[in-house]
């Protein structure tokens, strides 16, 4: 298992050292200059000068470079240039709840998808399978936003349980107000886990070992409980794993919509501000986190199917 | 396999008339239909409506569905029939060319990076890596506000991020392909690299390519109509579906629901008419195999 970990850490490196220089590279992408987009084109050339002078634009490009990745080693991601902080701090607050949201949205999915996907595969063919089928279609063409806008107008405008946006100030309110939103969410990654959940319940249905069990004469239920279900979560996890970026994304979307005060509304408070470090800063910890994800769900995978280490 | 079956399975999409194939061919035929339909819309939109989808109207503002105006008007006049139709025609324009772009790069980057493998393989693989990393909202939101609002950076965004996808669908396809009897008939034969690659492996590889195609125009005018829903895709006064929808949000709460829901509908409806076709053409792809 140790062996197992150190492989994927490994192979980590590369990746998280290109996904910082792609987020390097981002800011010098610009067509103009990042600096006189941020301060506007009737600047004046001194305050312009100044602010390229903060952000490192006129050193040379293996200067800023190796400053930026120098920076990143030790936490450092610039200094934001409305909110006069360090991002770092600024990001740590924001951190929170986005994790949250994330949690509650995959808690929510897996809650939705097993049983219509274990529904599913019991009536295969029948008007569930159908059904299911084409809510799958359908959610998947629904812009998330308007899945949160219209849980907004039901549930917090019309029948006041939840609210209307925000975070809220303690645990139960994080919660209350997190609901509706990772509900949105959940319903982004609910049509991949129940298509892929549906395969491996049959899957596991036709196999051999299923066959034993019930010549076995084992009952329906546990077949279902320590058979099917067991050996299809291994698959659920390695879809929960690839949609991770679903999940980031889809919370960048939803916090904006439901005001909540994390890493997505911070970016898009950056991009409205025109602030470029807080862009790249958020655009980067998106990544990371989605990267740290992947190994969990790797980490996962290797706890719950022995076969995986062995490869 | 016997003789008798392996013919039959090669004779297989001609003769079978299954249920289950029967079925496949109404799914394409279902998604052909709704898609064919609201591309005429957008294409035709100047014959179907009277009214231009800009021009303001004051004297009838949030207008209920009549016979003047189908679908009613906006809070500024605006007859929303003109508007979903014209909407129409730069959503799906930009989500099929954003198709396009990255479909034609990646299946060549892809087939080159399978067939040859070596330095060239490894280098685009970890430029993959790297750009499946970032969750996709996110850097098409990034890019485009760093290549600044409107049509050409939306399309620009998405083609830098989407080509990846392609380029491993396609290379996996390929590094099946490159060791088959027939590729090596055609080295053999003294057919030059190129030629092999483009002429020979492409169309051997890109029909998984295609049928992907399909859920990512789904997958582009999510994110366009998301761009322009926060006021960073394509700029007013140009009708857009997601713009509309953002327009239409505050109105919810005095009960002008359609202003919302309309454009919405419109979206959910292409895009449930585009996963059918790619159910379908996945399927009819998989017989044939």
């Amino acid at each position: 298992m140790l062996r197992f970990l150190t492989r994927r850490m490994l192979l980590l490196v590369p990746v998280v050292l290109g996904v910082a220089t792609l987020t390097f590279m981002l800011m010098h992408m610009a067509p103009g200059d990042p600096a006189r987009t941020y301060l506007g084109d009737r600047a004046n050339p001194a305050a312009i000068a100044a602010l390229r002078h903060e952000w490192g634009l006129d050193q040379p490009l293996w200067r800023q470079y190796l400053n930026f990745m120098g920076g990143l080693a030790v936490g450092d991601l610039g200094r934001s240039m409305f909110f006069h902080d360090r991002i770092i701090t600024l990001l740590a607050i924001r951190l929170p709840p986005t994790l949250w949201l994330m949690a509650m949205a995959t808690l929510f999915s897996i809650v939705i998808s097993v049983p219509l996907a274990t529904w599913m595969a019991v009536s295969r063919g029948g008007a569930v399978d159908a059904g299911v089928r084409s809510f799958n279609a359908i959610a998947q063409g629904t812009p998330l936003f308007f899945t949160g806008a219209v849980l907004i107008a039901i549930f917090s405008l019309n029948l006041h349980w939840f609210p209307v946006a925000g975070y809220g100030n303690t645990v139960s309110q994080h919660i209350a107000s997190l609901i509706l939103p990772s509900l949105s969410v959940a319903l982004v990654i609910v049509p991949f886990l129940i298509r892929g959940l549906r395969g491996a319940l049959m899957d596991a249905l036709n196999s051999e070992y299923v066959n034993f069990a019930k010549a076995k004469g084992l009952n329906r239920r546990a077949i279902w409980i320590n058979y099917a279900l067991k050996n299809a979560s291994i698959t659920g996890i390695s879809i929960l794993g690839i949609q991770v970026g679903y999940l980031a994304g889809g919370s960048l979307v939803i916090e904006n919509v439901f005001a909540i005060p994390g890493m997505g509304t911070f970016l898009m408070k950056g991009i409205l501000n025109r602030d470029f470090p807080v862009v790249q800063a958020s655009a980067l910890v998106f990544a990371l986190l989605v990267i740290f994800i992947y190994l969990l769900t790797d980490i996962a995978y290797g706890l719950f199917d022995p076969r995986v280490r062995l490869k | 396999m016997t003789e008798a079956s392996q013919i039959t399975e090669r004779v297989g999409p001609m003769m079978r008339t299954s249920r289950s194939g029967r079925r496949r061919n109404q799914h394409l035929n279902f998604g052909v239909a709704i898609v064919g339909i609201v591309v005429m819309m957008a294409i035709f939109a100047p014959l179907l409506t009277r009214y231009s989808p800009i021009d303001q109207d004051f004297s009838a503002t949030l207008q209920g569905p009549s016979w003047t105006h189908l679908l009613g008007t906006d809070n500024l006049g605006r007859d929303l029939w003109s508007r979903i139709l014209y909407g129409g025609r730069i959503d799906l324009f930009l989500a099929t060319v954003a198709v396009a772009a990255p479909l034609v790069i990646g299946t060549a980057v892809g087939a080159l990076s399978g067939y040859f493998g070596g330095w060239f393989d490894v280098i685009v693989m970890r430029i993959a890596d790297i750009v499946v990393a970032f969750p996709f909202y996110v850097l098409v939101i990034s890019l485009v506000f760093i290549f600044g609002n409107g049509v050409g950076s939306i399309f620009a965004a998405i083609s830098i991020v989407s080509w990846v996808a392609y380029a491993r669908i396609v290379r996996a396809e390929a590094l099946v392909i490159r060791s088959t009897d027939f590729m090596d008939a055609l080295r053999v034969g003294g057919i030059g690299t190129v030629r092999i690659v483009f002429r020979h492996l492409v169309p051997n590889v890109v029909s998984q390519a295609i049928v992907y195609a399909m859920s990512d125009i789904v997958a582009n005018i999510g994110v366009i109509v998301t761009l322009s829903y926060f006021g960073m895709g394509i700029v007013p006064p140009t009708p857009d579906w997601g713009s509309m929808m953002a327009d239409g949000q505050p109105f919810f709460v005095g009960g002008y629901y359609g202003l919302m829901v309309i454009p919405a509908l419109a979206v959910i409806v292409t895009s449930f008419g585009l996963s059918l076709i790619g159910d379908g053409l996945a399927n009819v792809l998989r017989v044939k195999r």
